[in-house]
Parts: structure tokens; C-alpha cells; sequence
């Protein structure tokens, strides 16, 4: 009992924090629209910054209160400023281009601020001092309770009532709800609109600033803080309802309790736990808790879709010598070669499954990399447990993906825009956990070896033809399909549910069976990854190669057909030259995607495609 | 033959109530005109006509089966066209794509994975097309059409299924004058010849008095008229809340 009370207790601690980190979250994009990947990375800023200025002893001069108290505001004011030039810089160009593009443009942030952070604070992790006054701890029930979480319990409710008061007092905050409101009409009062942007961008940034700095006396300031935090304070945003104030704070109370409980009564599957809610959350309530329907949150940014135009005689020519090349490859290269060849075809199938369900289907899904991993969890499982030949894992894998795409998908075509979005990657974590926490089936973090392919596909370049014949083929295949009229029923429902619908198309049953679809191509791409690599481990099914699919798509550009190609190319190949030749790649990485997005917002196929057209 | 028939169909957003308890009912080959002021609740009626909209109370029979709730795609399948007052078509879609992907949901064919659309449906579609003199455009995306020429492709599309009923609400809206006579001018022949029974609405007077057979008005979501263009134009209350507020030309 007692030390349930306690539970309970820092429960709310991390929902302070929790809330400190989403409330920036939800008021960036209330007034922006902007879904802000690099949130977590202010977040481990102003952790890095009140690091400096606290141990520094920089404004040790007012005694050790406010070297302590004084680093910390310090640093959120150094984070909004971060911010405010984050946005003048970068978003300001782009707010007119498709939110996902935003998302990416802000995920190169992400990658540029790690690597300045490991270039500026080292790779080990970094220990705050205590901080004055607080220190010690009270007794409840009979328990010692810290202090400091007190003080932070405290500091949730009392940054939410100041930023009712900021937007309910103040000119400021007017235009902020306006904003929120209507962003049409803010521009018609004639409001300075860069301003108010740049304010409320700096206002969150501060936020998730103090958010971080906060965290100095708990806990270590590491590397990894951007990406744990960002999944966190989505999860927060999206359960409480985008752009929501009141639904962000009771979704980190939410979430903070949850997992606080989480870990006493269930430590099985503490990770799935909060994913586990999320998804039900938006089962139940599409937009989350106090959020509202969009408006125009997916079609209307950025001119209309160009018409899909079979390719050019020059690209299929361009195509036919590629294709050629690739085949000869086999018996030119060597085993290395072949290898990262065979890597960037797996790339090539599996952006192209992505593309599908992202482009004709006009479904973002931030979780596609827990279909790659069913094919290869299937595979390998198949092989551990039934010792059975390649061709049978190969073919267990699409129907493995497909079934969980079917399964996973029945919930997530119901949404759009961003909330599709999360819904996708909260249920691709719940397959990361299971993979992760499951040790008995599953081998957890040690994956499971020695998944080889039978002997006669052994030889590096007969499995590269073989991998060549799958990559291809399949996406071959997928684009035979959008052009054939289950292809033209998914555009459909994608430009005009409403049309669609009115001509008997069943959208749901449309994009449902797409996903599916999406996902299968996915699980053969996954399982000719495990056979490729001998092994699979949870990482197949994480985060990041779900946002490595999403880069190259969206590199690539989701209007065309070979956009996605391209981007898997160019994206591994990069990824290839800069991990080996420098120290530094996700800096240039992230400067890379920067200069993409805002130069080329229609992705390097497109950009080719318009100068091609622009030529004839 | 009664095509449609509706009875006492009423709806009410929040506090206001849209339609309340309208009936009237609608012949093979007859086109029928819906009038009345903005906000009468126009778009409504045919929003709950082809399951756009759930009625509060009432019922829709199509040829004498109750559709009442029933889902628009399933509405389609028994032979209903419509069109949108503010436009719905596939923007990254040609105009023929477009007639063709309704063509091929008519003949249950948009399951197939492997044979390209293009070769598809692609004659009948062009025919579409050609009879709403949108043939020479037929390889645009809509996303680039002019208003006028989306509605004309919402025409041939609306054909697609060989309607019994056609809904068209404000067909004409964007057109210039003298093509909003044609197209419905070609409507009403459509009408005749295939035994349509066409329900429209339109802000035009000269339209819809040129056109219609008969004239049916909607004021605050009550029917206060009904009868041959010649009655309802001289139908005092008509003139009151209608005719009198000078919305006589020009749609919106
Ligand atoms: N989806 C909706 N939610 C709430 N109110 C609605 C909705 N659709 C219509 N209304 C309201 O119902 C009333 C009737 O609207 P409706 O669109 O049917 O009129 P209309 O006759 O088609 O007008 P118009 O000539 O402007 O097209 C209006 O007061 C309108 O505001
Ligand atoms: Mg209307």
C-alpha cells in the first residue's frame, strides 16, 4: 500500500516532465502545424546546456543558488533562442510544403543536433549536481520520498497555469488560440505572422529546454535522450489530442502513472504498456482525448498530386542498362560488393512497399519496419524451430507480414494525416517490445543465428541473383499493381473519399487490403535481409529503420513511381559512403536531408522529373 | 413509373433544423428542380438521398425499395448518379481515369491486381466524355481543370452506372451563361431518353426555368411549393421568400 502511494508519487514526477516536453509539442503544432521531430533533441539540449552553465559555475557570482537555479532558466533561454533560429532558418521555408516533408526536414535536425552534442559534450554520459535546497527528502508513510520530485510534481500544474495565463492575458496568447483556431484569419488581421511563428517555435523550444534542464539532478544527460523523449512526448501529444493544452497534461498524467504502475504489476511488457494505450486511445477517439477533427490536415497544404505518367522511354531504356549492370554485377564484383548490393536491393523492396500504402494509398506509416521484421522473425523462427529450407521461410515471411499488416492495418486506415502516423508506429513498437521482451520465443536483444540460406543459394552471388530477382521482381510487381484498377481504386479513395464512396468504391476495404498488400512486400524484403545477414535481431522491427524507409520515400520523392527507388539508393548508398569515410555522417546526413527538403521538396525524382519536363 | 419517392425526410444540425419532414416524389424521364434561398437545406435533402446523410425521421424509396440509411456506395450500386455541389473528383487522376474507375466500380471490376486500367472501360469512358464535351481534355488530371469542367466531369462520371436517378446539386455552378442552358439542355435529354428521373438544384432562375418539368421549393427546410414552372413563378409565398430577395441570376 504504502509504497503504492510512492508509485503514484514520481509517477507524477515524470508526468511533469512528460508534460514540460509534449505541452512545447502541442503548442508548436497548434499554431505551425508543424509536427516537430527535433523536439527531443531541444529536450537533450537543455539538458547538455544546464549541464555547462551549472558545473561551469556561470552565474556562480550570485552564490550557489543561482548558479544551480540560474543554469537551468539559463538554459531554457538558450534552447527558445536554438529554437526561434531553428525556425527562421528552416521551417519558414517550408510551411507550405506537405507536412511530411516538415517532419523529415526535421529530422535532419535531429541527426545535426546529435552529432554537435557528441562533437560538444563527448559520448559519456554526463552527471548534474543536486540541487540546492532540495536535496533531502520527506517522509511519506513512512517512506522516503525525494524532494526534488516534490518540487517537480509541483512544476507540471504550474507551467500549465502559466500558459493559460500567457494565452488568456495576453496579446500574445490571443493570437496563439486564434492561430490555433483558424490560421487563415490570423493572416487576414494582418497579424505579422513570421513573428508570432518564430515566438510561439522559441516558446516551446524553451519549454522542452527546461524540460531537459529540469532532469539534471535525476538523471544522467546522455546522447540518447532526443529519440526516447521525442516517442514519449508523441505519444503524450497524440493521446491528448494535437494542439491541445488540457489533453496533453492529462495524457503525461496518463502515461507518467502507466508507466510508473507498469513496471510493479506488469514487468513483462512495460514497453508495449504505453504503445498499448495509445493505440486503444485512438481506437476509441480517433484524435485523442480533447483533440478535433482536422481540418485540412492532410489534403489541403501544397499544390495537388501531379497525375501518375507511365515512365518515359528514356527512363525504361535508363532502367533496362540498369537492370543489365545489376545482373552482370554477379559475376564481376566481389563478395563485399555483392553483399551491399544485395543490401541496397532489400532497401530498394522494401522503400517501394512503403511507397505503395504512403503514395497511392496516401498512408504514412511511421512503423513499417515491424512488417520487414515479421518476414524476418518468420523466417528465422522457421528455421529455428522447424529447421526448414530457405524457399519455406521465404515464403512463410509475406504471409506472416501480410496477416500482421492486416491485423495492425484494420485500426490504422481508419486515420489520416499525422494521427495514422502514430498509430502506425506506436503498434510497430508493440512489435519491437514483443520481439524485445519475449526472450523464450524470441532470443530477445541476441536476435536469433543462424539463419543461413540453404547450401546451393550459399555463394555470395547466386543469393545476389536471387535477392535481385525477389527486390525487383516484387517491385515490379507492386507497380503493375497501381496501375492496374485496385491501383486506381486506392488513388481514388485517397483524392476524394467522398467521390469514391459516391461510386461505390469501399475506401476502407481499399486501403485496408492495400496495407496488407504493403506490408507482405515488406515481410519478403525483411526475410531476404535475415537470410542475407545469417541473423535477425529486434532492431529490424525499431525506430529507426522505420524512419530509414520513410527517408528514402520521401527523398525519392512519393509522387513518382521511381521516386522511391532512387531515394533507397541514394539513402543506403550515402549512408555506406559516410559511416566509412567519416566520423561525422549524421551531421552531413542531417545537413543533406535539410538542403533536400528545402531545395528539392518534391524529392530528387521529382526534381528530375520537372527539369525532364521543363527540357521537352 | 415513380423513380423516387420521399417521405416526411427531416434532419436537424445541433439546434437547426435543416430539412423538416419534406416528401415529394420524383418520375421516370421527369426533371425535377429543387429551388430555394441559401441554407434551405438544399444540400442536405440530397446528402440523405443517397446516404450521404442519415434522416433523423422519414423514409427514401428508390422504384419502391426502402434505401433509407443506406450507405452511398450501396446507394450507387442501385442506380444513383450524383453530383457534388462543391465538386469531387480524383485530382492527380485524368478526366478519363476518372470515368473509367467509376465504369469499372459499376462492372465490379476494380479488384484486378494485374492488367493495367488504362486498357480498361476506356472506349465507354470516352464516349462519357465526348457526350459532356469534355473528350479533347480527357488526358488532364482534374486537379487542373477549370470549376465549369470539373462539373461536366462530375456529369459523365455520374453516368457511369446508367443512373435511374440522378442527383445534381448546383450542376451548373462556374459555367458561363450560355453553357449552363447546354449542359442542362443535355441533361434534360438524357433524361427523356433513358427515363432518368433527374432531381437538380441551381441559383440560375433562367435554368432551371427552361429546363425543369416541374419546380419543388425549399424555404428553412419546408416545401412551400410545388407545381409546373409557370405556378411556382407566380406563386405569391414563392415570390416572397425566393424571388423577391433578387437571387433571381447567377449562382454562387
Ligand atoms: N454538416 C453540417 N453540420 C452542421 N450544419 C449543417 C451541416 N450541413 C448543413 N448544415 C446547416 O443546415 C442548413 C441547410 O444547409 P444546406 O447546405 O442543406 O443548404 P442549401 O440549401 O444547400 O444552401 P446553399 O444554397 O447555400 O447550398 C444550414 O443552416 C447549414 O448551416
Ligand atoms: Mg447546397
Amino acid at each position: 500500500m504504502d509504497d503504492l502511494v510512492v508509485q503514484a508519487l514520481s509517477g507524477l514526477a515524470s508526468a511533469s516532465s512528460l508534460f514540460l516536453v509534449a505541452s512545447g509539442l502541442t503548442v508548436i503544432f497548434g499554431v505551425t502545424r508543424v509536427v516537430n521531430f527535433a523536439h527531443g533533441s531541444l529536450y537533450m539540449l537543455g539538458a547538455y546546456v544546464a549541464w555547462s552553465l551549472v558545473t561551469h559555475g556561470v552565474f556562480a557570482f550570485a552564490g550557489p543558488f543561482w548558479q544551480f537555479w540560474g543554469g537551468i532558466l539559463g538554459a531554457a533561454v538558450v534552447t527558445a533562442a536554438i529554437g526561434a533560429v531553428i525556425e527562421v532558418l528552416l521551417l519558414r521555408r517550408i510551411y507550405r510544403a506537405p507536412e511530411l516533408f516538415q517532419l523529415l526536414a526535421t529530422f535532419g535536425v535531429v541527426l545535426v543536433v546529435q552529432d554537435v552534442a557528441l562533437w560538444a559534450w563527448g559520448a559519456q554520459d554526463l552527471l548534474g549536481p543536486r540541487a540546492p535546497m532540495l536535496r533531502g527528502a520527506v517522509r511519506i508513510l513512512g517512506l522516503r520520498f525525494p524532494l526534488y520530485e516534490l518540487f517537480l510534481i509541483a512544476v507540471g500544474p504550474l507551467v500549465l497555469a502559466g500558459l493559460w495565463l500567457l494565452f488568456h492575458r495576453t496579446r500574445f496568447g490571443v493570437l496563439v488560440r486564434a492561430a490555433t483556431a483558424d490560421r487563415e484569419m490570423v493572416a487576414a488581421l494582418g497579424v505579422n505572422q513570421a513573428l508570432l511563428f518564430t515566438g510561439v517555435f522559441a516558446l516551446g523550444a524553451g519549454l522542452a529546454g527546461l524540460g531537459g534542464a529540469l532532469q539534471l539532478p535525476r538523471e544522467s544527460v546522455n546522447l540518447h535522450m532526443d529519440l526516447s523523449t521525442i516517442t514519449e512526448a508523441f505519444v503524450v501529444v497524440v493521446v491528448g489530442g494535437l494542439g491541445s493544452l488540457t489533453g496533453a497534461f492529462l495524457a503525461a498524467l496518463l502515461i507518467g502513472e502507466l508507466s510508473a504502475f507498469g513496471i510493479l504489476i506488469l514487468p513483462k511488457i512495460t514497453l508495449v504498456l504505453v504503445f498499448l494505450v495509445m493505440a486503444v486511445v485512438l481506437v476509441v477517439r480517433p484524435y485523442g482525448l480533447l483533440g478535433r477533427a482536422p481540418q485540412g490536415l492532410h489534403a489541403s497544404s501544397g499544390p495537388p498530386d501531379p497525375l501518375l505518367l507511365p515512365a518515359p522511354r528514356a527512363l525504361r531504356q535508363l532502367g533496362a542498362v540498369v537492370l543489365a549492370l545489376l545482373v552482370g554485377s554477379a559475376w564481376v564484383l566481389p563478395d563485399y560488393e555483392l553483399s551491399v548490393l544485395t543490401e541496397i536491393l532489400v532497401a530498394l523492396l522494401f522503400a517501394a512497399s512503403l511507397h505503395f500504402i504512403m503514395g497511392p494509398g496516401g498512408l504514412a506509416s511511421f512503423g513499417h519496419a515491424a512488417y520487414f521484421g515479421a518476414g524476418a522473425y518468420a523466417a528465422a523462427l522457421l528455421v529455428q524451430h522447424a529447421a526448414a529450407p530457405m524457399w519455406a521461410g521465404m515464403l512463410l515471411a509475406p504471409f506472416a507480414a501480410g496477416l500482421l499488416g492486416l491485423v495492425f492495418g484494420w485500426f490504422c486506415v481508419r486515420l489520416s494525416g499525422v494521427y495514422a502516423a502514430m498509430l502506425t508506429l506506436a503498434f510497430a513498437q508493440i512489435a519491437w517490445s514483443t520481439a524485445f521482451q519475449w526472450v523464450e520465443v524470441t532470443g530477445g536483444d541476441n536476435g536469433i543465428l543462424g539463419v543461413w540460406p540453404d547450401a546451393w543459394a550459399q555463394p555470395k552471388p547466386v543469393f545476389y541473383l536471387l535477392a535481385l530477382v525477389l527486390c525487383v521482381g516484387g517491385a515490379m510487381l507492386l507497380r503493375r499493381i497501381v496501375w492496374a484498377p485496385f491501383g486506381a481504386a486506392l488513388r481514388a479513395g485517397r483524392d476524394s473519399p467522398l467521390r469514391a464512396e459516391a461510386i461505390g468504391i469501399d475506401t476502407f476495404r481499399t486501403r485496408w487490403m492495400a496495407f496488407a498488400i504493403s506490408a507482405a512486400f515488406a515481410g519478403v524484403a525483411g526475410s531476404v535481409f535475415a537470410y542475407a545477414k545469417g541473423s535477425v535481431f529486434p532492431t529490424y522491427l525499431g525506430i529507426s529503420r522505420s524512419v530509414d524507409a520513410l527517408l528514402m520515400v520521401l527523398l525519392g520523392g512519393v509522387q513518382t513511381l521511381s521516386g522511391p527507388l532512387l531515394g533507397a539508393v541514394a539513402l543506403t548508398g550515402l549512408q555506406e559512403q559516410l559511416m566509412r569515410g567519416t566520423d561525422h555522417w549524421r551531421l552531413l546526413l542531417g545537413a543533406t536531408i535539410i538542403l533536400l527538403v528545402v531545395f528539392f521538396p518534391q524529392g530528387l525524382a521529382g526534381a528530375a522529373r520537372a527539369a525532364w519536363e521543363k527540357r521537352a | 413509373m415513380t423513380v423516387l419517392a420521399v417521405e416526411h425526410l427531416a434532419k436537424s444540425w445541433g439546434g437547426v433544423q435543416a430539412v423538416a419532414g419534406v416528401s415529394f416524389s420524383l418520375a421516370a424521364g421527369e426533371v425535377l428542380a429543387l429551388i430555394g434561398p441559401n441554407g434551405a437545406g438544399k444540400s442536405t435533402c440530397f446528402n440523405m438521398l443517397n446516404g450521404q446523410v442519415r434522416p433523423d425521421s422519414g423514409r427514401v424509396l428508390l422504384a419502391g425499395r426502402d434505401i433509407t440509411g443506406m450507405a452511398p456506395r450501396h446507394v450507387f450500386r442501385l442506380g444513383v448518379g450524383r453530383t457534388f455541389q462543391i465538386t469531387a473528383t480524383f485530382g492527380a487522376m485524368s478526366v478519363r481515369e476518372n470515368v473509367q474507375v467509376a465504369l469499372l466500380s459499376q462492372a465490379r471490376g476494380l479488384g484486378g491486381l494485374w492488367r493495367p486500367m488504362a486498357g480498361q472501360k476506356a472506349a465507354e469512358a470516352e464516349a462519357l466524355l465526348d457526350r459532356v464535351g469534355m473528350l479533347e481534355q480527357a488526358a488532364r488530371p482534374c486537379g487542373v481543370l477549370a470549376y465549369g469542367d470539373l462539373k461536366r466531369v462530375e456529369l459523365a462520371v455520374a453516368l457511369a452506372n446508367t443512373p435511374r436517378l440522378l442527383l445534381m446539386d448546383e450542376p451548373t455552378a462556374g459555367m458561363a451563361p450560355a453553357e449552363r442552358i447546354a449542359l442542362m439542355a443535355l441533361t434534360a435529354r438524357l433524361a427523356k431518353e433513358g427515363g432518368i428521373g433527374v432531381l437538380f438544384t441551381e441559383h440560375d432562375m433562367d435554368v432551371v426555368f427552361a429546363h425543369a418539368d416541374r419546380i419543388i421549393v425549399l424555404d428553412r427546410g419546408q416545401l412551400i411549393a410545388e407545381g409546373a414552372p409557370q405556378e411556382v413563378r407566380a406563386d405569391p409565398r414563392v415570390r416572397e421568400v425566393y424571388l423577391g430577395t433578387g437571387a433571381t441570376a447567377g449562382g454562387h
